[in-house]
């Protein structure tokens, strides 16, 4: 638990809050571990609100999160094996997801693929992880912690840059392959009928997944980027049914809530995957609740509206 | 780590006499104890998992698991026993996805719900609080481990006790919404038609699931349990398209996978989860490969088989229906 202490020392040095916001911008960015970490979940929160419309629109948020599983044992596997983290991590990641792909193409026989292979590789993961602190020494016992929950406080400059580089040419990708794959997330009978190459899309899409999603793993912890990749999009797609707008809207939920999110845990004793991933949860809440009690009102006013023509006629 | 047997039985192999291997094996009070904790929670996600499965809600299912993760630690965070935590938070996550789910195509009848949305929101936000009571709870890190890979190897006398009510209570209360939700699962048009209460009995179901997980996690922990609900019943499905026969067989599936995994780690340094989760994942694959080459053989022979199929499978929901 380095970064908690690290976190606990720091709040005692840290300037206070004050409501001169650029006074305190300019406080939080005086520190490197600060301007990284907002580099670092900048870079995280667009790939994610980017990608997680289409996880949204294309079901696999089931999918998404067994690959974020799956980063864990690959990393896992990859210190056991001795072998380079990152062929572990996203050869293993990449390689799940064209199974998966394979193995369901229906978002309804995905359901039990997927979990199924999650079953699986978290018996596999609990396998390395006996095998890694019966190597390791027993007080690196919190590893298995650490990669669910990373800390976007204790990222370190190579890694954002790391990030920052793969996550940018994810985006590239996404922003070329967006047109035809909007259309053949939307209809996909349509878009094959038009000629539009539905499953050749759904393979790159899935590896453009595995590829952000053990990225981002990797550097802020499976919780948070869940959080990113699940929850924005998940409002986005609730307010606006115009697909560009949504997806504009969702990276831009997903940059406020991770910048909020990190300059409320500079202040507070609260950990920050826990802020952005509750701030994420209560904007969704606010707008289910908005639009339920919303369409109540709205149906309440075609009655009376309906009875009043009534009346009139 | 309480998932490894090294310290116990070091030493120990098993030889080819497996009258004494079985002797040898329940000579132990914490193996006795094991096997028949295991044994109480297997049945109940056989029975369980089916249902989760053919409702495809294995992520509802992954989900209340690791919720569970959330509610220990909160329990240990305000002095409680882990089972408060885990119940109260398996509850509120079980209606908080019932509320959440909407219709798909809004306004249509389609009785179609998209749950996986709603259900994704809930588990990010869970594993959110996890995190913070977590770090709230400064010395919690060996719970954590606990609820993650439970503890198997250390149930007590009062533990078997706990769970034996708990798996009576599931029971008895899935056998009595099981001819509804049966419907409801395989046909929710007509069932809707026919006055089924299928909302309802999606929050019962879920909430059941809540309180079995719940259950089951200080046991197997919130990996394991996962296994145990989705690939007995994946493989049943798989197997046999009557809903009683496939029960059963979730039922036996489950049972086998605990103690072939529970026998082979008494032997082994490796831990529980390991070995029933891989017994379990390798027979789902033996059977798909199974079925894909019987099917491919039929067909080459005649091809009346997918039509024999269909067939069944509309008898089958015939029955259910009456």
């Amino acid at each position: 638990m380095t970064q908690l202490t690290a976190a606990a020392t720091l709040s005692t040095v840290l300037p206070p809050f004050s409501w001169n916001l650029v006074q305190d911008a300019r406080d939080m960015l005086a520190y490197d571990f600060m301007r990284t970490a907002f580099l670092a979940g900048t870079v995280v929160a667009l790939v994610a609100g980017l990608i997680g419309y289409f996880v949204v629109l294309r079901h696999l948020t089931f999918a998404s999160d067994a690959l974020a599983h799956l980063t864990f044992a690959g990393a896992l596997g990859a210190v056991v094996l001795g072998l380079p983290l990152l062929i572990g991590v996203f050869g293993l990641t990449i390689l799940a997801a064209l199974g998966m792909g394979a193995l369901g193409q229906r978002a309804r026989a995905r359901d039990v693929a997927v979990g199924t292979v999650l079953a699986w590789v978290l018996g596999v993961g609990v396998l390395l992880l006996s095998l890694y602190t019966a190597r390791a020494s027993a007080s690196n016992g919190s590893v298995g912690v650490n990669v669910l929950f990373g800390s976007i406080f204790s990222v370190q400059a190579s890694q954002a840059l790391l990030a920052a580089i793969t996550g940018l040419g994810a985006v590239l990708i996404l922003l070329v392959i967006a047109r035809p794959l909007l259309f053949a997330s939307l209809d996909p009978d349509v878009a094959a009928a038009r000629g539009v190459p539905v499953r050749m899309l759904g393979v790159v899409f899935l590896t453009l997944l595995a590829v952000a999603v053990a990225e981002s793993v990797q550097v802020v912890g499976a919780l948070l980027l869940f959080s990113l990749l699940v929850t924005p999009p998940a409002i986005a797609e609730r307010l606006i049914s115009r697909p560009y707008r949504a997806l504009a809207l969702s990276a831009a939920l997903a940059l406020l809530f991770t910048w909020v999110g990190i300059a409320v845990a500079f202040y507070t004793p609260y950990p920050v995957s826990f802020v952005i991933s509750a701030l994420a949860f209560g904007v969704y809440l606010l707008v289910v609740i908005a639009q339920r009690f919303g369409a109540i009102a709205l149906r309440r006013g075609h009655a009376t509206r309906r009875e009043v023509s009534t009346h009139a006629v | 780590m309480p998932t490894t047997l090294t310290e116990s039985s070091a030493g120990v192999g098993p030889s080819w006499d497996l009258l004494a291997d079985l002797t040898d094996l329940f000579h132990y009070p914490f193996m006795q104890h094991a096997f028949l904790a295991g044994t109480l929670v297997a049945v109940v996600a056989g029975a369980l998992g089916y249902f989760m499965v053919l409702r495809r809600q294995s992520f509802a299912g992954h989900t209340l698991a690791n919720v569970g993760f959330a509610g220990a630690a909160g329990a240990a965070l305000i002095g409680q026993p882990p089972v408060v935590g885990l119940l109260v938070f398996g509850l509120a996550a079980a209606l908080g996805i019932g509320w959440l789910s909407e219709r798909q195509g809004a306004g249509s009848g389609s009785g179609q719900w998209r749950q996986d949305i709603a259900v994704g929101t809930v588990l990010a936000f869970s594993l959110g609080l996890g995190l913070l009571f977590e770090r709230l709870t400064s010395s919690y890190a060996g719970g954590i481990y606990a609820i993650l890979f439970g503890a198997a190897l250390g149930v007590s006398d009062r533990d078997i006790t706990v769970i034996a009510i708990t798996t009576g209570v599931a029971l008895v209360a899935l056998v009595s919404i099981g001819r509804p939700l049966l419907f409801a699962s395989l046909d929710p048009l007509v069932a809707d038609a026919r006055g089924v209460p299928a909302r309802l009995l999606s929050y019962v179901f879920l909430v059941l699931l809540a309180f079995a997980v719940a259950q089951a996690v200080q046991v197997v922990g919130v990996l394991l349990i996962f296994s145990l609900l989705v690939t007995p019943g994946a493989t049943a499905q798989q197997l046999t398209t009557r809903p009683g026969r496939a029960i059963a067989l979730s039922i036996l599936l489950a049972l086998f996978f605990t103690w072939v995994g529970l026998t082979i780690a008494y032997y082994t340094p490796y831990p529980v989860g390991f070995f029933i989760t891989s017994c379990a994942f390798v027979t789902y694959i033996l059977v798909r490969l199974t079925r894909l080459s019987v099917n491919a053989l039929g067909r080459n022979s005649h091809s009346g088989g997918t039509e024999d199929a269909t067939a069944q499978e509309m008898i089958m929901v015939e029955r259910a229906a009456q």
